[in-house]
């Protein structure tokens, strides 16, 4: 494999467009002989890109019934990242065994591998390879491509961000002192009044601090602004 | 018993993370004189206690936090890059995961030490990891010499006992052994301890 490896990687290099990118993921399905393979990226500003081997249907079948709300490896990749199998999710609740099947109605495959990527500034994206292979087969299949899998899926996010130059390296707005501060407490767990308290500033003045804050980071709202400043590192806590 | 516990699982065990905190801060601030801040309950936590790191914690008897480290991948945000860059270059790997706030709790024995680096040695093990890269007091490179794991020194600021040292560990099952001896643990009961984390069968990180 790691003959494979290297070929795929040096076919990586020469990638230049999200499209060459896209092919070169059906082209190491069909090295891997595996059913499918996924790369999904969620960068910090929430922007998404996929290049995946799905078929169309699937697709638009998992984003109309929103099916990452219930999908395992959503849920059990998220914010986490050590590679997990599908056999470690939890499928038996009755909606996810009834998505499994559609999953398998629709081509992927019943084993599966996921690679969760933390990336620069808060940028996220998840590597998925999916198989029809025995019990046996399969962990045998998944012992001997481990470390290959999670540098390909390493490669073909870095690849991802160099084409999508611009999306990840966003120049970090810049927040000021007094933004910080209100962040910062609200983030060590302090509410409104408590911060405003420690600040010495009125809750209102509190609440205008927070509101800059969230509209420069792009924020829905408190929380995710919090979140963001966070994962950004503009805040020491 | 060692818990592997991602930082959103925390909260399932108070007990356990708040005396990780405190002792967090009784060791960094008040023995290492670091200069880490503290909340308003004299607990240590910073920003990348927010990241949803790794924490492999060693759990005493009684539930409480008898020592800890910190994992987090390489690929993302680490203390190397962004606070101790002139230690070492920071090391960006998919493989390689930084280990940091190696934290004993006081009085705690030799073999929770041994207990924590074995907890590391199974992540790698298990996960393919390569390495681990770590920044560290000095006085800890005679602790890790000890449990027959050193790490190799990338660089150090400052002088003797009270240096701070970048390192970096290489993983080997062949460290398995020793590691289990020092930390009084059968391989089974090791095993387990990582499966009831990580999987076979279902996925609970909080457990």
């Amino acid at each position: 494999m790691r003959q494979k490896r290297e070929w795929f990687i040096e076919r990586l290099q020469s990638t230049t467009t999200l499209d060459d990118l896209r092919a070169e993921i059906f082209r190491l399905r069909d090295a891997f002989e595996a059913e499918h393979l996924v790369y999904h990226s969620v960068n910090s500003i929430g922007e998404q890109y996929a290049a995946l081997t799905y078929s169309d249907a699937w697709v638009s079948e998992y984003t109309t019934q929103d099916y990452a709300r219930i999908d395992p490896v959503v849920q059990g990749c998220l914010r986490r990242f050590h590679p997990v199998d599908w056999k470690q999710l939890d499928w038996s609740p009755k909606p996810t065994r009834a998505f499994l099947g559609a999953a398998v109605d629709n081509g992927v495959g019943h084993q599966g591998y996921s690679v969760p990527i933390r990336g620069p500034s808060g940028q996220f994206a998840l590597f998925t390879i999916s198989h029809r292979a025995t019990d046996e087969a399969w962990k045998t299949f998944r012992d001997a491509h481990l470390s290959d899998l999670i540098l390909l899926a390493h490669f073909i996010n870095q690849k991802a961000l160099e084409i999508e130059r611009g999306s990840d390296h966003i120049p970090v707005q810049k927040l000021s002192p007094r933004e910080v501060d209100a962040l910062t407490m609200l983030a060590s767990g302090l509410n409104r009044a408590q911060a405003a308290d420690t600040l010495a500033i009125s809750e209102h003045t509190l609440r205008v601090y927070i509101e800059s804050a969230r509209f420069k980071l792009g924020a829905s709202n408190t929380t995710h602004a919090v979140a963001k400043a966070l994962a950004q590192g503009l805040l020491i806590l | 018993m060692i818990r592997y516990i991602y930082g959103n699982g925390l909260s399932t065990y108070p007990r356990l993370r708040d005396s990780m905190f405190a002792d967090r801060a009784a060791q960094f601030r008040h023995r290492l004189g670091w200069d880490v801040a503290l909340d308003d309950a004299g607990r240590e936590r910073d920003q990348y206690d927010a990241l949803n790191p790794l924490y492999i914690i060693w759990e005493r008897p009684d539930g409480l936090h008898g020592g800890s480290l910190r994992y987090l991948p390489t690929t993302g945000r680490t203390m190397l890059g962004e606070h101790f860059g002139h230690l070492a270059d920071p090391v960006r790997d998919p493989l390689i995961w930084e280990c940091t706030r190696f934290c004993l709790a006081p009085g705690a024995g030799g073999h929770v030490s041994a207990a924590l680096m074995l907890g590391g040695l199974e992540v790698g093990l298990n996960l393919g990891l390569t390495h681990a890269v770590g920044v560290f007091d000095a006085r800890m490179l005679r602790v890790y010499g000890r449990l027959g794991w050193p790490p190799a020194v990338l660089g150090r600021d400052g002088a003797g006992r009270d240096a701070i040292c970048a390192g970096l560990w290489t993983y080997g099952p062949e460290l398995r052994a020793a590691l289990l001896a020092r930390a009084g643990v059968s391989s089974e009961v090791s095993r387990h301890w990582y499966r009831r984390a990580f999987g076979d069968g279902k996925l609970v990180l909080a457990a």
